[in-house]
C-alpha cells in the first residue's frame, strides 16, 4: 500500500512518513522549523477531547496543530522495519 | 543597579580575554529560567523592553573565582526567524540591533538534552552569528534514567571545539563546569556548518546594499541581519517605520522570486546536518518505552478524566478565590479600618485628616483588599506554567476558543478575570499571536469579577420582593449575569476578530512540553514579582484617582453637617444631577449618578456611597440599606428601585469598564493609552446601551 493521506485524516496511534508539506507558507514554514520536513516519521499521538486540534509526536516532542493545518500535509504509510 | 553593570559591549564578538556579559537562549521549556535562577540567585532585575511587551531579566552571577558577570534571560524562542514578539527581541538583541540593549559578548545556549535534534536548530542559527558560544546540555538526569548517552566530546567537535557542558539545572548539577566554562579566556567561536547557497548570498548581498539605505541595519556588514528581516512574521514588525517595512517586503519579493522556497531549503539543510550530528553523538541503549508524561497526558487528556480533572482544578481554584481568601481579605479590611482610626485619633480634625482616610487609605484599601485573590491566582497560573499543565488546557479548549477566533491560550486568562480582570490581563502575556493576545485582553474585564458581587447583591436584594432572599433566586440571578458577561466577551471577542483587527492570524501550533515537578521557589519569586509589579504600576493612578474622588465628593464644602446633603452639594453632586438627563432613560436618578461617579475607579464602592447618600450606618448587613432602597421615592411618589431599575443598574456593571486597576494593567501590557480608551469607550457605550434597552424594553412590556 502506498495511498497518500492527509495528516488530519490518519487514525490515533499511527506512525507515517511526510511526503509533503506546503511551501513559502507562513505557518507551515514554522511548523518545519520544528521538524517537520519531508521524510520524517511523526506518530499520531490523540486528537483533543473536542476532536481538534491533533497531537502528534515529532522528533521526541509533542506538538499540536489544527486540523486546518494538518490537511495541508500529506503522509504516506512509514517503512515497516 | 543599572549603573553598577559593565560598559557597554562592543558590535563585534570579542574573541579576547574573557566575558563579563552573557546572554541566556534556548527553546521555551529547556530549562532556561531554572538556569538563569541558578545563576543569578534572586539578584535579578525584571522589566520590559522599551516599546513592546516582552520581559526583560537580567541578573548578576558571581564565578568561580568571585569574577562579577552579567547575565540576560532572552525570551524562549524556537528560531531567529520571528514569529511573535518574543522573538523578534532574541534576533535583534543578537544582532545587536536594541539600541535599549548592548549586544551579548558570548551566548549560552540552553538545550533540552532528552530532545536535541529540535533544539539544535535554533542553536546551530545562533552558532552563525559570530558570538563566542557555550552549549549546555540540561536535563541530562533524565537523559541518564532513559538509558541514553550522549558524547560531548563529538559534540563539541562537531561545532568547533566549544565547550558543552551536561547539566542537571533543577539539580544544581554541572553549575560548577559552566561557570568555569564562562570564566575562560579567549572564548571559541564555533561554527554550524550550516551554508548558505552562492546564489542565494548575491541575492542578499543585494538585499542588504538596498536595506541599508533605508537605515535598518545596525552595525557592521553581516548577511544574516538582511536573511532574518526579511523572513520577518512578527505581525507587529516593532521598532520598523512603514517606509522600512515596505522595503523589506519589497525585498522579501523579490528574494521569493529568485529563489522561491529558500526559507524552507534553510530549514531542510539545517535539519540534514543536525540529524547527521545526533546520529553520530547520541547513544539509545534502549527503545522509548512510555514515559511518565505520557501516561498522565492519558488521563489528563481523557475525553471524559481529562474534562473532570480540569474541572476539578478550576473548582479548587475558586474555592480558594471566594472562601480561602476572604479571611485575608477581612484581616486587610480591619488594617486598614484600624489605619484610618489611628490616623484620625492622631491628627486634628480638618480636610487633610478627612483626605488621608476618607481619601488614599480608603482608595488604597478598596485595591489592596483584592490582593489575596490576585496572589491566588498568580500562583494558580504559575503552577500551571511551570508544570506543563497549562499546555494541555489550552489543547483542551483551542476548539471552543476558535468559535471566536481566539485560540486555546485565551482561555485561562479569560477565566481568571471571572476573579479579577488583573491577573487575567497580565496572564495573557503567555498569548504569542499578538492579534489574539490583544482581543484576550480587550475581553477580559467584561467576565464577572469579584469587585461586581456586592453591587449584585444589593441589587438581588432589592430586587427580590421577600425579606430573605430564596437561595436558588439569587445564584439564578448571579449565574445570569455571569452569562451575560461571558456571552458579552465571546461577542466582542468574535467582533473584534472580524472588524477591528482584521489580517492574518497566526495558526495555533503549540509545544506540549513533559510535565515536570513545579520549582516552589520560582513560582513564588514570579507570583512576587507580578504583584509587585501591578502594585507599582496601579499604585500610583489609584492612588491620584482615589484623591480626585474623594475632592470631588467632599468638595465645594456646603457646611452641612448631614454627610448626604454635604455629598448632594459636592462636586460629585451636582454631576451626579447634570447627568441626570442622560442617565433617566435607563430609569436612574441623580443619587444612582453619584453611585456610578464614585465607582468609576473600583466597582464595589458603589455600595458604600450608596450607603453615604442615604445615611444608613450599618455597612456590615445589607439589610438596612435595601430596606432604605426600596422606600426610595420619586418626586411623582413612585418607587425609584423597580425591579426594572435594578436590572438595569445590574446590567449596567455587567458591561462596563469601572476599574482603574485594569486601565493601568491595559496600558501597560498594550504599551500606551489608545487601548485602554478604546477599551474603556466600548465597554460605557455597551454598558449603556445595554441598560437603555433593559429599561426601555422592560417598560414597553409593562414591567414596573
Amino acid at each position: 500500500m502506498d495511498e497518500i493521506q492527509r495528516l488530519s485524516d490518519l487514525e490515533q496511534g499511527t506512525s507515517a512518513v511526510i511526503a509533503s508539506i506546503p511551501s513559502g507558507d507562513t505557518s507551515m514554514t514554522r511548523l518545519r522549523e520544528l521538524g517537520l520536513l519531508p521524510g520524517t516519521t511523526i506518530k499520531i499521538i490523540r486528537r483533543a477531547p473536542l476532536g481538534d486540534p491533533i497531537e502528534i509526536s515529532v522528533r521526541g516532542s509533542l506538538i499540536s496543530l489544527r486540523a486546518n493545518e494538518a490537511k495541508q500535509i500529506e503522509m504516506r504509510p512509514a517503512e515497516l522495519p | 543597579m543599572k549603573d553598577a553593570l559593565p560598559p557597554e559591549a562592543s558590535a563585534t564578538g570579542c574573541s579576547a580575554g574573557s566575558i563579563s556579559y552573557f546572554a541566556l537562549v534556548g527553546n521555551p521549556n529547556c530549562g532556561k529560567t531554572t538556569l538563569f535562577n541558578a545563576l543569578t540567585g534572586l539578584k535579578q532585575k525584571v522589566g520590559n523592553y522599551p516599546g513592546v511587551t516582552v520581559e526583560k531579566k537580567e541578573g548578576e552571577c558571581f564565578l568561580n573565582h568571585g569574577e562579577k558577570i552579567r547575565i540576560l534571560d532572552l525570551p524562549g524562542s524556537y528560531s531567529l526567524h520571528a514569529r511573535s514578539p518574543d522573538e523578534s527581541v532574541l534576533r535583534d538583541v543578537l544582532l545587536g540591533r536594541r539600541k535599549d540593549t548592548p549586544r551579548p559578548q558570548g551566548v549560552v545556549i540552553v538545550l533540552d538534552a532528552t530532545n536535541l535534534e529540535r533544539h539544535l536548530y535554533l542553536a546551530t542559527q545562533i552558532m552563525e552569528l559570530q558570538l563566542p558560544c557555550i552549549l549546555v546540555l540540561n536535563m541530562m538526569d533524565m537523559v541518564r534514567d532513559r538509558q541514553t548517552s550522549v558524547d560531548t566530546t563529538l559534540l563539541a567537535e562537531a561545532f568547533g571545539g566549544i565547550p558543552v557542558i551536561p547539566m542537571s539545572a533543577s539539580r544544581r548539577e554541572g553549575l560548577v563546569e559552566l561557570k568555569h566554562a564562562m570564566a575562560q579566556h579567549a572564548p571559541k567561536i564555533p561554527t554550524s556548518g550550516v551554508s548558505l547557497e552562492d546564489n542565494l548570498q548575491e541575492s542578499l548581498e543585494k538585499s542588504w546594499e538596498k536595506l541599508r539605505k533605508t537605515k535598518i541595519l545596525q552595525g557592521e556588514k553581516n548577511l544574516l541581519e538582511p536573511l532574518y528581516l526579511l523572513s520577518d512574521r512578527d505581525p507587529l514588525h516593532g521598532g520598523l517605520s512603514d517606509h522600512q517595512y515596505n522595503a523589506i517586503q519589497a525585498e522579501r519579493q523579490s528574494l521569493n522570486a529568485s529563489h522561491p522556497g529558500w526559507e524552507d531549503q534553510l530549514v531542510a539543510s539545517r535539519y540534514d546536518l543536525i540529524h547527521q550530528i545526533v546520529q553520530r553523538t547520541v547513544q539509545r541503549h534502549e527503545e522509548e518505552g512510555v514515559s511518565l508524561s505520557d501516561r498522565l497526558d492519558q488521563y489528563l487528556l481523557h475525553p471524559i478524566w481529562g474534562w473532570a480533572v480540569l474541572l476539578g482544578i478550576l473548582g479548587l481554584l475558586f474555592t480558594l478565590i471566594f472562601k480561602v481568601a476572604d479571611g485575608p481579605m477581612g484581616w486587610i479590611e480591619t488594617f486598614f479600618e484600624w489605619a484610618a482610626l489611628q490616623v484620625a485619633s492622631n491628627m486634628s480634625e480638618g480636610d487633610l485628616r478627612a483626605l488621608m482616610t476618607d481619601g488614599v487609605i480608603a482608595g488604597v484599601g478598596g485595591v489592596v483588599v483584592f490582593l489575596p485573590q490576585i496572589l491566588i491566582l498568580f500562583f494558580f497560573i504559575g503552577f500551571m506554567e511551570d508544570t506543563g499543565y497549562m499546555a494541555r488546557v489550552a489543547f483542551m479548549m483551542d476548539r471552543l476558543m476558535s468559535r471566536v477566533g481566539l485560540n486555546g491560550k485565551s482561555f485561562l486568562p479569560l477565566l481568571s478575570s471571572h476573579a479579577c480582570a488583573v491577573p487575567g490581563v497580565m496572564a495573557t502575556r503567555t498569548i504569542d499571536d499578538p492579534k489574539d493576545r490583544l482581543i484576550t485582553i480587550l475581553v477580559s474585564p467584561l467576565a464577572g469579577c469579584s469587585a461586581r458581587l456586592p453591587v449584585y447583591l444589593l441589587m438581588i436584594a432589592t430586587l427580590v420582593p421577600t425579606e430573605d432572599i430564596p437561595w436558588m433566586t439569587q445564584v439564578g440571578f448571579l449565574l445570569g449575569m455571569y452569562a451575560l458577561g461571558i456571552g458579552g466577551a465571546f461577542f466582542f471577542a468574535w467582533l473584534f476578530n472580524r472588524s477591528l483587527l482584521k489580517g492574518e492570524g497566526a495558526p495555533m501550533i503549540l509545544e506540549l512540553p513533559a510535565y515536570k515537578w513545579p520549582a516552589w521557589t520560582a513560582i513564588l519569586w514570579h507570583m512576587w514579582e507580578r504583584t509587585r509589579l501591578f502594585l507599582r504600576r496601579a499604585g500610583t493612578v489609584i492612588l491620584t484617582i482615589s484623591i480626585l474622588l474623594w475632592a470631588a465628593v467632599t468638595y465645594p464644602k456646603s457646611g452641612d453637617a448631614d454627610p448626604a446633603i454635604a455629598m448632594e452639594k459636592s462636586l460629585a453632586g451636582k454631576i451626579g444631577h447634570w447627568m441626570e438627563p442622560a442617565i433617566e432613560p435607563m430609569g436612574f436618578d441623580w443619587k444612582i449618578g453619584i453611585g456610578l461617579v464614585a465607582s468609576f475607579a473600583a466597582r464595589e464602592v458603589f455600595v458604600s456611597t450608596m450607603s453615604i447618600i442615604y445615611s444608613v450606618e450599618d455597612s456590615e448587613d445589607i439589610k438596612p440599606l435595601r430596606n432604605r432602597l426600596r422606600s426610595e421615592k420619586r418626586p411623582d411618589g413612585t418607587p425609584v428601585y423597580t425591579p426594572r431599575v435594578c436590572l438595569s443598574l445590574m446590567v449596567f456593571y455587567v458591561f462596563a469598564m469601572q476599574c482603574l486597576s485594569t486601565v493601568a494593567v491595559v496600558k501597560r501590557e498594550t504599551n500606551g493609552w489608545k487601548w485602554p480608551l478604546f477599551q474603556f469607550a466600548y465597554m460605557t457605550l455597551t454598558a449603556s446601551v445595554a441598560s437603555l434597552l433593559v429599561y426601555q424594553v422592560g417598560g414597553w412590556l409593562g414591567f414596573a
